[in-house]
């Protein structure tokens, strides 16, 4: 009788489980992708995204600036584990909310003393996919942070409302649209969980403002500067709409 | 910087039929499209791919403009004898890189 129960309570359990993981209408763009790039992303030999990797290895342990320090003289091998799954987060040495590359930056004017690299620049692109490996597999974790709050609704406002010459907002096509064609193409949820990402379409490596770009040149809108901080509203709201999904960075994407 | 990716296993048994994978960093462009002032960008790929192994070629081939950016190659060989395999990439501009891997052969 009391080994049935124990089944009985397993089993209620395990349904229950299955029900949350079915439950959760959220993909990856991973699942959105064909087998063959699936394929190609998994297997490091033949992602591209890993060259840029490789060079970010080399500028991790390479001394810059006049403090003459490496990422490496601060930072222990494999310490960035999880690290991309977690930004956008406030710094504390400028008590702003900086993204990945903005962290970057921030060690390079700070603590080496070195000039910021520019946006979208092959140097900074290398060293996130740098970082941004050592988090692949692990679950996107935004902060539990409140300060990011309103960083994150202001994301939310941006990211429904319309805009441009077409109307459209970005929840027109990935929330109201997801899973459907827009021409040949699924469209993706958009959960940015592997960025930098390699676009096949531009045949090299992104970072999430350039993908970002991209769709408001779809809409015929007018892209923010590299700068503007409606990129980093907009990266925290996303991070915080994929929190669970599974970081899949460098991905590889059509 | 040279940039490539080389996958090969380190031992293999005699005869033994083995995949090398060889990935480099290079934009392939075409010389067919125009740029943002409107003139056609200078062609700029790599016209061949070649692997000795202790000297002499089992692998080589040819590339054209259509082939994307940071070509991708991979190809069986018998593993026959220890050795070093040499790569080399060759193509517009004076490219070159070459890289070599050792494979130890029981």
């Amino acid at each position: 009788m009391r080994r049935l129960r124990t089944f009985l309570v397993l089993a209620g359990v395990f349904v229950a489980s299955l029900a949350l993981a079915q439950g959760d209408p959220r993909r990856s763009s991973y699942q959105d992708m064909g087998p063959a790039l699936q394929k190609m992303q998994d297997d490091d030999s033949a992602n591209p995204g890993m060259l840029f990797v490789q060079a970010g290895e080399e500028a991790w342990n390479a001394k810059a600036g006049s403090a003459d320090k490496a990422c490496a003289d601060c930072h222990a091998a494999g310490s960035m584990k999880g690290v991309a799954a977690r930004y956008p987060a406030f710094a504390k040495e400028s008590g702003k909310p900086v993204d990945l590359e903005g962290r970057i930056n921030l060690c390079r004017t700070e603590h080496q003393k070195a000039e910021a690299l520019a946006a979208e620049s092959k140097e900074l692109l290398q060293l996130t996919a740098y970082v941004a490996r050592q988090s692949k597999g692990e679950p996107i974790a935004p902060p539990d942070d409140e300060r990011l709050d309103p960083l994150r609704a202001q994301g939310e406002t941006l990211w429904k409302q319309r805009q441009g010459q077409l109307n459209l907002s970005c929840a027109s096509c990935h929330d109201a649209n997801a899973g459907k064609k827009l021409a040949g193409a699924t469209i993706p949820q958009a959960h940015p969980t592997g960025y930098p990402i390699y676009r096949l379409e531009w045949q090299t490596l992104g970072s999430l403002k350039r993908r970002l770009r991209n769709c408001m040149i779809g809409m015929r809108v007018e892209p923010y500067a590299y700068d503007a901080p409606e990129y980093l509203a907009l990266e925290a709201f996303l991070m915080k709409r994929a929190q669970g999904l599974i970081d899949d960075a460098p991905a590889v994407r059509p | 910087m040279a940039n490539a990716l080389i996958h090969a296993p380190k031992t293999a048994k005699r005869g033994e039929v083995i995949e090398i994978k060889a990935l480099i960093l290079h934009p392939m462009e075409t010389g067919f499209r125009p740029g943002t002032n409107g003139r056609i960008i200078p062609r700029n790929i790599i016209e061949r791919f070649s692997a000795d192994w202790n000297g002499e070629e089992v692998f080589a081939l040819k590339m054209s403009p259509a082939i994307a950016a940071n070509p991708f190659v991979s190809f069986f060989v018998v593993a026959d004898r220890s050795g070093t395999v040499k790569f080399r990439w060759s193509g517009d501009n004076d490219f070159l890189v070459e890289e070599q891997v050792a494979i130890a052969v029981e």
